[in-house]
């Protein structure tokens, strides 16, 4: 399974950025072989619009299989969602402990959006 | 009496009255501008997001347009999820997820990209509603009425742009048209200053109208349009404006005193011309300036 992290920074100890579409960049792990590679998500933090959609998409074309991240709103859960991608809710404060979370079976899957949509 | 100020053979002159900063007297100036023309003009509410000329004007509507914007809809049949509609979006309205496209309409600006570039020709336009066009006529002055038109943005809709140049497209005779412009310097803005023959900016005297006078300012000078300032509320607030006018060569064609008949006339949604009359006067004046300028120019 590849998971993509909403991330503050590049490692495991990052914090875990709790915006999804603004997040500053992924860490996506690969829980089969522990690699981990970053996806970029400069462009999105400054976008006008349609954050969310965007960081779906680059997620998504990533091959990401699930997304572990603080918020998510309605507009990137609908591409997530269809992409089959599942998406993890957590408070979890770095991406290590989350990626423990998740591997520890502690993380439910999202069946909504949490946040709601927003234009900044 | 003013005798008319434009002759026959003279093509039509659009006049922008923007602001940068919302609350200046645009409005109060754009009314005020059409009913001191003493001929007949052509006044377009463009503020599309909050119109409000029309309680100033009241005129008698003669129709009400339903207005639409193209936004994209995709066959699923023809569509080959290649992506080359998500990618070139510039406002993330498509994505493109397990194996099917997705719009999302309300982040569409209705450019049309993304039906030229489909390989597929899949994508076709699907006109949804923004507002309406409503057109009608003040006859207050017999000899010199105002043919008023307005677009107003749907609740709920945000793009303002396909509206405002709607509102500006409709057709008229009149020889003076003066556009009342949205605030701010974004693509509302722009789009109902743009084409203009001249733009008056109008702002305050204080720290927040020249900090937005000097956004409204850059804005018009890279769209090459001539303008020039009318200080509302003159008497009052600090010499920021004038200072700041002065040391970058531009024109204030015009002060409005702070009066408390002008506030209370506002108040009614009496026009600035009864409130004081002696204005329209130098209203009228200046008019006739900026199109005898344009024509010598």
């Amino acid at each position: 399974m590849k998971v993509a992290f909403s991330a503050t920074g590049s490692d495991l100890d990052s914090e875990l950025d709790q915006r999804f579409g603004r997040a500053k960049q992924f860490i996506i792990v690969n829980t089969a072989t522990n690699a981990a590679s970053i996806l970029e998500n400069t462009q999105n933090m400054n976008a006008t619009q349609g954050a969310g959609i965007q960081a779906a998409q680059n997620v998504v074309n990533a091959g990401a299989t699930a997304v572990v991240t603080g918020n998510c709103g309605p507009k990137a859960f609908q591409v997530l969602q269809a992409a089959g991608v599942k998406i993890y809710h957590t408070r979890q404060p770095s991406v290590g402990a989350a990626l423990k979370a998740l591997l520890a079976g502690e993380l439910g899957e999202a069946n909504r959006a949490n946040v709601e949509a927003h234009w900044s | 009496m003013h005798t008319n100020i434009i002759q026959p053979d003279v093509p039509p002159f659009t006049l922008a009255i923007a602001s940068g900063k919302g609350g200046t007297g645009k409005t109060t100036l754009a009314t005020a501008l059409a009913e001191a023309a003493g001929i007949p003009v052509t006044l377009r509410d463009c503020d599309v997001e909050e119109p409000n000329a029309h309680l100033f004007i009241q005129p008698q509507w003669h129709s009400h347009m339903e207005q639409t914007r193209p936004v994209p809809l995709i066959d699923s049949e023809r569509c080959t999820a290649c992506g080359a509609c998500a990618e070139l979006c510039q406002f993330n309205a498509i994505a493109i997820a397990g194996g099917r496209s997705m719009v999302f309409a309300e982040l569409c600006h209705s450019c049309g990209g993304c039906r030229r570039i489909c390989p597929a020709g899949a994508i076709s336009d699907k006109e949804v509603a923004i507002g309406t066009l409503d057109c009608g006529t003040q006859h207050k002055n017999p000899a010199a009425p105002i043919n008023f038109m307005q677009g107003k943005l749907a609740i709920g809709q945000v793009m303002a742009p396909p509206l405002i140049r709607a509102t500006k497209q409709v057709a008229a005779n009149e020889l003076l048209n003066i556009l009342d412009c949205p605030p701010g310097t974004s693509c509302p803005m722009i789009t109902a200053v743009r084409g203009s023959d001249f733009v008056i900016l109008v702002t305050e005297p204080t720290p927040f109208g020249l900090n937005d006078l000097e956004l409204a300012v850059e804005t018009v000078r890279q769209l090459q349009l001539p303008f020039a300032v009318i200080i509302n509320r003159a008497d009052r607030g600090d010499a920021g404006v004038r200072t700041y006018c002065h040391a970058n060569n531009i024109d204030i064609a015009l002060e409005i005193p702070w009066k408390r008949e002008i506030a209370a006339a506002y108040s009614r949604g009496d026009s600035l011309c009864d409130a004081a009359p002696e204005l329209k006067g130098q209203l009228h004046t200046m008019l006739q300036h900026l199109m005898c300028r344009e024509e010598t120019a």
